[in-house]
């Protein structure tokens, strides 16, 4: 799996950086929920909740769809105070393409950064070389070719993308549905046809027969985009998603500290009907959604960055 | 995977790795390459028939909350009355620590150490280490002796044992990084992602003893 050069510091017996840790950190956060906060007294909630990590952010995503303009990387005095406030990992957001964004977010230490098709992308024909970076980077997909492109340019953990701040899972289904028909698809391939596959996909050779070999793909795949309720969260989990993103879901809704330990708790024991039924009680109104086949082409996010 | 499945079946020791999150795929892959039968355990029930429990990483106050409900901390505190064993790595290690600088330990809180949690620094601290064969212990240097590849992800520290009932199995700069009590083991880093089963099966033979 490392097909980057591990770095090694002079004088130094440690290697840093490298894909098995950029990835492992992935693999620790798995059958957990990584929330997007605002402020540090979210971060506390989500933490207090149960959350494996948080992601913090300027505004949630459904905001962001409601302000308009130009969303960019949040505030680094933002990010630095949720940092403060919680001992679990902090994500935070870059715009698609924006690299000095993301060597700020390295210089603050974040845990992992999320190229994200939320932000307003700053480069409509590249990503970030991310293997460059120390820090890892999660990014966005909606079939294994998006996938895999990510993974070869250093992605150490993919989430199917969804449709952020819709508070509607259904483009979550389609993105995951599609990623797992596309894997097993791959299992029933020859060798020459595989080579066809790839082209088709637009991903490597290397990291098809990778994920054709594995049965999954090569890094960890978390769910996320329009993720309001329990039963969402147990959705994914059961369609085969490693974990589950929630963005708006939780601090749009009516209780948010209850329906954040609610989706924690579903996610662990997605399998679990009658523990869902008890966690889906009363937790007071979910955000409100959005009819994601009302959306303009211009109001996708998940059309960005592929 | 083949040479140790199948030599003697009726010996393969029964252990569980607690399903509630973290790299739990990894151990029990690990666990059924040393030869083990391995079985996910989500609740307190499925201790039952165990001679061994691996507390997965992951991120331990996630894992924590968990154990503070459904009757684990009982469930637990029985089972290793009648003798479960315990492997923790990294969070599973701050699970078993009786001790947690500047927090509540876990409900399970069994082994005698301290530990400090992120105690490297965050994810861009994170690293992989050689541990020289002459810190490891005899029995998990192996012969010829060999280092041990050691990933250290947002890891916890060591900071205090007590020698009289703690054995420390591996040490790097100085510090335990492995320890053991009977057929408990605690490590800071994760064997589960190097593919070498030393310290599994160091673990399984415990068990098995």
């Amino acid at each position: 799996m490392d097909a980057q050069e591990p770095r090694q510091e002079p004088h130094d017996d440690r290697s840093q950086g490298t894909p098995l840790l950029k990835r492992g950190l992935a693999e620790m956060l798995k059958g957990g929920v990584i929330m997007d906060v605002t402020t540090p007294e979210q971060a506390r909630i989500a933490q207090e909740a149960g959350a494996v990590a948080v992601m913090a952010l300027e505004r949630v995503p459904a905001d962001i769809r409601a302000a308009g303009g130009v969303a960019r990387m949040a505030d680094p005095a933002r990010i630095k105070a949720i940092m403060e406030a919680v001992s679990i990992p902090v994500m935070a957001k870059v715009r698609i393409g924006h690299f000095a964004e993301a060597q700020i977010l390295e210089a603050l230490g974040v845990d992992y950064i999320d190229e994200s098709e939320v932000l307003t992308p700053a480069d409509e024909e590249f990503h970030i070389a991310k293997e460059r970076f120390r820090v890892p980077f999660v990014c966005g997909a909606r079939d294994l070719g998006e996938a895999l492109r990510r993974i070869a340019e250093g992605a150490a953990m993919i989430r199917t993308k969804g449709e952020p701040g819709t508070g509607n899972v259904v483009e979550a289904v389609r993105h995951l549905r599609r990623v797992q028909s596309q894997i097993r698809r791959l299992r029933q391939l020859s060798e020459e046809e595989l080579v066809r596959e790839a082209r088709d996909l637009g991903a490597p050779l290397e990291l098809v027969r990778e994920t054709r070999s594995l049965g999954r793909l090569p890094v960890v795949n978390f769910a996320a985009g329009g993720v309001a309720t329990p039963a969402d969260a147990a959705l994914l989990m059961q369609l085969g998603a490693d974990g589950i993103f929630v963005g708006s879901g939780i601090f749009k809704s009516a209780d948010p500290a209850r329906r954040a330990r609610a989706i924690v708790l579903a996610t662990a024991h997605y399998d679990d009907p009658q523990l869902l039924a008890e966690v889906s009680q009363d937790l007071g109104e979910a955000m409100p959604g959005i009819d994601t086949a009302a959306l303009e082409p211009a109001q996708r996010m998940q059309e960005r960055g592929i | 995977m083949a040479g140790t499945e199948g030599a003697a079946p009726a010996a393969r020791p029964r252990v569980g790795v607690l399903d509630l999150q973290g790299d739990v795929r990894e151990h029990v892959r690990a666990l059924e390459r040393a030869g083990a039968e391995v079985r996910r355990v989500k609740w307190p029930g499925q201790l039952e028939g165990l001679q061994g429990l691996v507390l997965p990483g992951g991120e331990s106050t996630t894992l924590r909350r968990f154990l503070g409900q459904d009757g684990w901390a009982e469930a637990l505190q029985a089972a290793i009355g009648a003798g479960l064993g315990l492997f923790g790595t990294c969070a599973g290690a701050i699970l078993m620590a009786r001790e947690v600088e500047g927090e509540e330990a876990s409900p399970l809180a069994v082994l005698p150490v301290t530990v400090r949690r992120n105690a490297y620094g965050r994810q861009i601290d994170s690293f992989v280490a050689r541990i020289g064969a002459g810190d490891l212990a005899p029995e998990l240097a192996g012969s010829p002796a060999e280092p041990l590849e050691a990933v250290f992800i947002r890891a916890p520290r060591i900071v205090a044992v007590r020698p009289e009932e703690v054995q420390v199995l591996a040490s790097w700069r100085g510090e335990p990084v492995l320890v053991r009590k009977g057929r408990w083991l605690a490590g800071t880093f994760h064997p589960e992602l190097t593919g070498d089963l030393r310290v599994h099966r160091f673990w399984l033979d415990l068990l098995s003893a």
